[in-house]
Protein backbone atom coordinates (compact mmCIF):
# COMPACT_ATOMS: atom_id res chain seq x y z
CA UNK A 1 0.00 0.00 0.00
CA UNK A 2 1.29 3.21 -1.01
CA UNK A 3 1.15 5.80 2.12
CA UNK A 4 2.65 8.40 -0.20
CA UNK A 5 3.04 9.00 -3.75
CA UNK A 6 4.91 12.04 -5.44
CA UNK A 7 4.32 12.17 -9.31
CA UNK A 8 5.77 14.51 -11.42
CA UNK A 9 6.81 17.09 -8.98
CA UNK A 10 7.77 20.38 -10.59
CA UNK A 11 9.19 23.79 -8.98
CA UNK A 12 10.09 27.06 -9.84
CA UNK A 13 11.76 29.99 -7.34
CA UNK A 14 12.15 33.10 -10.00
CA UNK A 15 12.22 31.05 -13.30
CA UNK A 16 14.58 29.23 -11.83
CA UNK A 17 13.94 25.09 -11.84
CA UNK A 18 14.62 23.61 -8.60
CA UNK A 19 12.58 20.30 -8.59
CA UNK A 20 12.05 18.98 -12.05
CA UNK A 21 9.79 16.29 -12.49
CA UNK A 22 10.24 13.91 -9.10
CA UNK A 23 8.29 10.69 -8.41
CA UNK A 24 8.31 8.37 -6.14
CA UNK A 25 6.53 6.17 -3.84
CA UNK A 26 6.46 5.21 0.28
CA UNK A 27 5.16 1.81 1.03
CA UNK A 28 3.82 1.08 4.63
CA UNK A 29 6.09 -0.38 6.85
CA UNK A 30 9.13 0.92 4.72
CA UNK A 31 12.04 3.70 5.98
CA UNK A 32 12.94 5.58 2.87
CA UNK A 33 16.05 7.79 2.54
CA UNK A 34 15.42 10.54 0.25
CA UNK A 35 19.57 11.62 0.14
CA UNK A 36 21.04 14.40 -1.69
CA UNK A 37 23.55 17.26 -1.16
CA UNK A 38 22.77 20.66 0.52
CA UNK A 39 20.73 22.67 -2.21
CA UNK A 40 19.53 19.55 -3.99
CA UNK A 41 15.65 20.00 -3.57
CA UNK A 42 15.34 17.43 -1.00
CA UNK A 43 13.46 20.23 1.32
CA UNK A 44 11.75 21.96 -1.24
CA UNK A 45 10.26 18.28 -2.07
CA UNK A 46 9.17 17.94 1.80
CA UNK A 47 7.66 21.19 1.95
CA UNK A 48 5.46 20.40 -1.26
CA UNK A 49 4.40 17.49 0.34
CA UNK A 50 3.29 19.30 3.93
CA UNK A 51 1.72 21.61 1.90
CA UNK A 52 4.04 24.31 3.31
CA UNK A 53 5.06 25.60 -0.41
CA UNK A 54 2.78 25.36 -3.74
CA UNK A 55 3.14 22.71 -6.19
CA UNK A 56 3.75 24.34 -9.63
CA UNK A 57 2.99 20.80 -11.26
CA UNK A 58 2.30 17.16 -10.20
CA UNK A 59 0.74 15.61 -7.49
CA UNK A 60 1.52 14.21 -3.81
CA UNK A 61 -1.21 11.59 -3.03
CA UNK A 62 -1.11 10.64 0.98
CA UNK A 63 -2.70 7.56 2.06
CA UNK A 64 -4.49 7.53 -1.83
CA UNK A 65 -6.14 11.31 -1.42
CA UNK A 66 -5.34 14.85 -2.63
CA UNK A 67 -3.63 16.63 0.59
CA UNK A 68 -6.19 17.86 2.57
CA UNK A 69 -6.71 18.53 6.33
CA UNK A 70 -7.52 14.72 6.58
CA UNK A 71 -4.30 13.49 5.44
CA UNK A 72 -2.57 16.59 7.03
CA UNK A 73 -3.88 14.89 10.50
CA UNK A 74 -2.06 11.46 9.57
CA UNK A 75 1.19 13.01 8.52
CA UNK A 76 4.00 13.66 11.35
CA UNK A 77 6.65 15.76 10.37
CA UNK A 78 9.85 16.78 12.10
CA UNK A 79 10.98 20.11 10.06
CA UNK A 80 14.67 21.03 9.20
CA UNK A 81 14.59 24.02 11.94
CA UNK A 82 12.99 23.50 15.32
CA UNK A 83 9.90 25.09 15.56
CA UNK A 84 9.55 25.16 19.85
CA UNK A 85 9.26 28.30 21.11
CA UNK A 86 12.04 28.59 23.69
CA UNK A 87 10.24 30.45 26.62
CA UNK A 88 8.36 26.64 26.86
CA UNK A 89 8.45 24.65 28.89
CA UNK A 90 8.20 20.71 28.28
CA UNK A 91 4.67 20.84 29.64
CA UNK A 92 3.99 23.48 27.47
CA UNK A 93 5.10 21.40 24.34
CA UNK A 94 3.19 18.47 25.65
CA UNK A 95 0.01 20.40 25.60
CA UNK A 96 0.46 22.06 22.36
CA UNK A 97 0.88 18.79 20.41
CA UNK A 98 -2.00 17.24 22.85
CA UNK A 99 -4.00 19.75 21.96
CA UNK A 100 -3.22 20.20 18.12
CA UNK A 101 -3.01 16.56 17.16
CA UNK A 102 -6.06 13.74 17.77
CA UNK A 103 -3.21 10.74 17.74
CA UNK A 104 -0.52 12.49 20.14
CA UNK A 105 -0.01 9.63 22.66
CA UNK A 106 1.08 11.62 25.95
CA UNK A 107 1.99 8.53 27.81
CA UNK A 108 4.24 7.84 25.65
CA UNK A 109 6.13 11.12 24.96
CA UNK A 110 6.02 11.14 29.18
CA UNK A 111 7.90 8.02 29.38
CA UNK A 112 10.32 9.08 26.50
CA UNK A 113 11.01 12.43 28.03
CA UNK A 114 11.20 10.74 31.36
CA UNK A 115 13.51 8.27 30.08
CA UNK A 116 15.99 11.61 29.17
CA UNK A 117 15.59 12.92 32.86
CA UNK A 118 13.01 15.61 31.87
CA UNK A 119 10.11 16.79 33.71
CA UNK A 120 7.54 18.98 32.79
CA UNK A 121 9.27 22.35 34.30
CA UNK A 122 11.97 22.19 32.49
CA UNK A 123 12.04 24.91 30.54
CA UNK A 124 13.38 24.69 27.01
CA UNK A 125 15.29 28.19 26.90
CA UNK A 126 18.09 26.24 29.05
CA UNK A 127 18.79 23.75 26.67
CA UNK A 128 21.04 22.86 24.46
CA UNK A 129 20.11 22.27 20.79
CA UNK A 130 21.18 18.64 21.02
CA UNK A 131 18.20 18.09 24.17
CA UNK A 132 16.00 20.07 22.06
CA UNK A 133 16.30 18.24 18.80
CA UNK A 134 15.60 15.01 20.99
CA UNK A 135 12.80 16.82 22.77
CA UNK A 136 11.16 17.46 19.14
CA UNK A 137 11.56 14.25 18.01
CA UNK A 138 10.06 12.87 20.64
CA UNK A 139 6.99 14.78 20.02
CA UNK A 140 7.12 13.74 16.61
CA UNK A 141 7.46 10.02 17.09
CA UNK A 142 5.04 10.03 19.67
CA UNK A 143 2.28 10.67 17.53
CA UNK A 144 0.75 7.42 15.98
CA UNK A 145 0.64 8.63 12.52
CA UNK A 146 0.63 6.73 9.14
CA UNK A 147 3.36 8.65 7.66
CA UNK A 148 6.36 10.19 9.53
CA UNK A 149 8.60 12.69 7.50
CA UNK A 150 11.89 13.71 9.07
CA UNK A 151 13.66 16.64 7.59
CA UNK A 152 17.35 16.10 8.24
CA UNK A 153 17.00 14.84 11.68
CA UNK A 154 20.91 14.26 12.11
CA UNK A 155 21.86 17.63 11.12
CA UNK A 156 24.72 18.88 13.77
CA UNK A 157 24.13 16.82 16.51
CA UNK A 158 26.92 14.93 18.36
CA UNK A 159 27.48 10.87 17.69
CA UNK A 160 25.34 10.35 21.44
CA UNK A 161 22.27 12.42 20.60
CA UNK A 162 22.70 10.65 17.26
CA UNK A 163 22.46 6.97 18.27
CA UNK A 164 19.59 8.41 20.84
CA UNK A 165 17.96 9.52 17.54
CA UNK A 166 18.39 6.50 15.85
CA UNK A 167 17.26 4.69 18.38
CA UNK A 168 14.43 6.42 19.56
CA UNK A 169 13.37 5.96 15.59
CA UNK A 170 13.46 1.99 15.70
CA UNK A 171 11.89 1.92 18.71
CA UNK A 172 8.95 3.80 18.12
CA UNK A 173 8.55 3.32 14.05
CA UNK A 174 4.92 0.59 13.79
CA UNK A 175 5.14 -1.62 11.11
CA UNK A 176 1.73 -0.26 9.91
CA UNK A 177 3.46 3.42 9.06
CA UNK A 178 5.53 4.48 6.80
CA UNK A 179 8.82 7.00 7.21
CA UNK A 180 10.65 9.28 4.13
CA UNK A 181 14.14 10.83 6.21
CA UNK A 182 15.77 13.31 4.43
CA UNK A 183 19.70 13.37 5.13
CA UNK A 184 23.26 14.20 3.12
CA UNK A 185 24.68 12.79 6.17
CA UNK A 186 24.59 8.83 4.42
CA UNK A 187 26.41 7.04 6.31
CA UNK A 188 25.54 7.65 9.38
CA UNK A 189 21.25 6.24 8.70
CA UNK A 190 22.09 4.13 5.83
CA UNK A 191 21.36 1.09 7.87
CA UNK A 192 17.89 2.33 9.35
CA UNK A 193 16.77 2.21 5.48
CA UNK A 194 14.81 0.17 3.14
CA UNK A 195 14.93 2.13 0.00
CA UNK A 196 17.15 4.98 -1.33
CA UNK A 197 15.96 7.77 -3.61
CA UNK A 198 19.19 9.87 -4.49
CA UNK A 199 18.09 13.67 -5.76
CA UNK A 200 20.61 15.86 -7.71
CA UNK A 201 19.79 19.02 -9.21
CA UNK A 202 15.94 18.79 -8.46
CA UNK A 203 15.73 15.16 -10.19
CA UNK A 204 15.70 11.58 -8.87
CA UNK A 205 18.93 9.78 -10.21
CA UNK A 206 19.16 6.58 -8.22
CA UNK A 207 16.41 4.57 -6.46
CA UNK A 208 16.30 1.12 -5.26
CA UNK A 209 16.15 -1.05 -2.16
CA UNK A 210 19.10 -0.44 -0.07
CA UNK A 211 20.21 -3.87 0.26
CA UNK A 212 20.21 -4.53 -3.45
CA UNK A 213 22.32 -1.52 -4.33
CA UNK A 214 25.12 -2.88 -1.84
CA UNK A 215 24.80 -6.37 -3.55
CA UNK A 216 24.85 -4.77 -6.71
CA UNK A 217 27.77 -2.57 -6.67
CA UNK A 218 29.41 -3.91 -3.94
CA UNK A 219 29.61 -0.30 -2.29
CA UNK A 220 27.90 0.89 0.88
CA UNK A 221 25.00 3.03 0.03
CA UNK A 222 27.38 5.98 0.99
CA UNK A 223 29.73 5.13 -1.94
CA UNK A 224 27.75 4.63 -4.28
CA UNK A 225 26.40 8.21 -3.56
CA UNK A 226 29.54 9.52 -3.43
CA UNK A 227 30.02 8.09 -6.95
CA UNK A 228 27.13 9.00 -8.47
CA UNK A 229 26.67 12.35 -7.15
CA UNK A 230 29.61 14.21 -8.15
CA UNK B 1 26.67 -2.36 21.16
CA UNK B 2 27.94 -1.01 18.43
CA UNK B 3 28.28 -3.15 15.63
CA UNK B 4 31.38 -2.58 12.91
CA UNK B 5 29.12 -3.75 9.67
CA UNK B 6 31.74 -3.90 6.28
CA UNK B 7 30.19 -1.27 4.14
CA UNK B 8 30.08 -3.05 0.73
CA UNK B 9 28.12 -5.99 1.64
CA UNK B 10 24.33 -6.87 2.37
CA UNK B 11 23.86 -6.15 6.13
CA UNK B 12 21.24 -8.93 6.40
CA UNK B 13 23.89 -11.50 5.24
CA UNK B 14 26.10 -10.01 7.84
CA UNK B 15 23.77 -10.23 10.76
CA UNK B 16 23.22 -13.80 9.30
CA UNK B 17 26.55 -14.57 9.84
CA UNK B 18 27.14 -12.61 13.38
CA UNK B 19 24.02 -14.76 14.29
CA UNK B 20 25.34 -18.20 13.06
CA UNK B 21 28.67 -17.01 15.14
CA UNK B 22 26.75 -16.75 18.10
CA UNK B 23 24.86 -20.14 18.14
CA UNK B 24 28.21 -21.94 17.56
CA UNK B 25 29.75 -20.25 20.29
CA UNK B 26 26.78 -20.96 22.43
CA UNK B 27 25.97 -17.56 23.30
CA UNK B 28 22.77 -18.26 22.16
CA UNK B 29 22.16 -22.37 23.27
CA UNK B 30 20.19 -25.04 21.71
CA UNK B 31 15.94 -24.01 22.32
CA UNK B 32 17.23 -20.65 23.20
CA UNK B 33 14.59 -17.59 22.29
CA UNK B 34 16.39 -15.31 20.64
CA UNK B 35 15.54 -11.40 20.81
CA UNK B 36 12.39 -10.13 18.76
CA UNK B 37 13.21 -8.97 15.37
CA UNK B 38 12.45 -4.94 17.51
CA UNK B 39 14.77 -5.64 19.81
CA UNK B 40 17.44 -7.16 17.13
CA UNK B 41 16.72 -4.13 14.96
CA UNK B 42 18.13 -2.16 18.25
CA UNK B 43 21.02 -4.21 18.99
CA UNK B 44 22.20 -3.89 15.63
CA UNK B 45 20.91 -0.47 14.72
CA UNK B 46 19.25 -1.47 11.46
CA UNK B 47 16.20 -1.95 9.92
CA UNK B 48 13.33 -4.22 11.00
CA UNK B 49 12.73 -5.85 7.84
CA UNK B 50 16.52 -6.10 7.26
CA UNK B 51 16.53 -8.37 10.69
CA UNK B 52 13.60 -10.05 9.44
CA UNK B 53 15.27 -10.91 5.99
CA UNK B 54 18.08 -12.59 8.35
CA UNK B 55 15.74 -14.28 10.42
CA UNK B 56 14.20 -16.13 7.62
CA UNK B 57 17.43 -17.22 5.76
CA UNK B 58 18.23 -18.61 8.95
CA UNK B 59 15.04 -20.76 9.34
CA UNK B 60 15.11 -21.99 5.84
CA UNK B 61 18.83 -23.08 6.76
CA UNK B 62 17.10 -24.77 10.15
CA UNK B 63 18.99 -22.90 12.03
CA UNK B 64 15.92 -21.52 13.66
CA UNK B 65 12.33 -22.17 14.43
CA UNK B 66 9.52 -19.69 14.91
CA UNK B 67 6.82 -21.15 17.50
CA UNK B 68 4.00 -18.97 17.39
CA UNK B 69 3.17 -16.35 19.03
CA UNK B 70 6.26 -17.19 20.77
CA UNK B 71 8.83 -16.13 18.96
CA UNK B 72 11.89 -17.58 16.91
CA UNK B 73 14.01 -20.20 19.27
CA UNK B 74 17.48 -21.86 18.05
CA UNK B 75 17.18 -25.24 16.71
CA UNK B 76 17.74 -28.08 19.42
CA UNK B 77 19.18 -30.33 16.12
CA UNK B 78 22.70 -30.71 17.32
CA UNK B 79 23.46 -32.56 13.83
CA UNK B 80 22.46 -29.20 12.31
CA UNK B 81 24.31 -27.05 14.41
CA UNK B 82 27.21 -28.90 13.43
CA UNK B 83 27.51 -28.34 10.03
CA UNK B 84 27.31 -25.13 10.14
CA UNK B 85 29.65 -24.95 12.37
CA UNK B 86 32.50 -27.01 9.95
CA UNK B 87 31.05 -24.56 6.84
CA UNK B 88 31.92 -21.97 8.99
CA UNK B 89 35.28 -23.40 9.75
CA UNK B 90 35.60 -24.29 6.29
CA UNK B 91 35.04 -21.06 5.41
CA UNK B 92 37.71 -19.45 7.41
CA UNK B 93 40.41 -21.62 6.61
CA UNK B 94 39.78 -20.83 2.88
CA UNK B 95 39.89 -16.90 3.46
CA UNK B 96 42.95 -17.17 5.64
CA UNK B 97 44.81 -19.82 2.70
CA UNK B 98 43.78 -17.55 0.18
CA UNK B 99 45.01 -14.47 2.04
CA UNK B 100 48.21 -16.58 2.90
CA UNK B 101 48.84 -17.38 -0.61
CA UNK B 102 48.36 -13.50 -1.82
CA UNK B 103 51.46 -13.24 0.85
CA UNK B 104 53.45 -15.68 -1.33
CA UNK B 105 52.86 -18.85 0.94
CA UNK B 106 51.99 -22.20 -0.24
CA UNK B 107 49.25 -24.30 2.04
CA UNK B 108 52.23 -26.73 3.13
CA UNK B 109 54.65 -23.59 4.17
CA UNK B 110 52.06 -22.58 5.89
CA UNK B 111 50.96 -25.83 7.84
CA UNK B 112 54.60 -26.19 8.57
CA UNK B 113 54.55 -22.94 10.23
CA UNK B 114 51.40 -23.82 12.40
CA UNK B 115 53.17 -26.81 13.42
CA UNK B 116 56.38 -24.66 14.65
CA UNK B 117 54.27 -22.09 16.11
CA UNK B 118 52.56 -24.83 18.32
Amino acid sequence: MDILKVSNLYKSFDNKKVINGVSFTVQSGKIVGLLGKNGSGKTTVIKMINDLLTIDEGEVLINGEKISEKTKAIVSYLPERTYLDSSQTVSDCIKYFSDFYADFDKTKALELLKDLGLDGENSLSKMSKGMKEKIQLILVMSRRAKLYILDEPFGGVDPSTRDYIMKTILKNFGDDSAMLITTHLIADVEKILDEVLFIDNGKIILQGSAEQLREEKGLSIDGIFRREVK
Amino acid sequence: MSFGFKSDTPIYLQIIEHIKLQIITKVYKPYDRLPSVRELSLIYEVNPNTVQKALSVLEEEGLIFTERTNGKFVTGDGDVIKAVTSDTVEVMISEFLTSMKNLGYETSEVIKMIEEKE
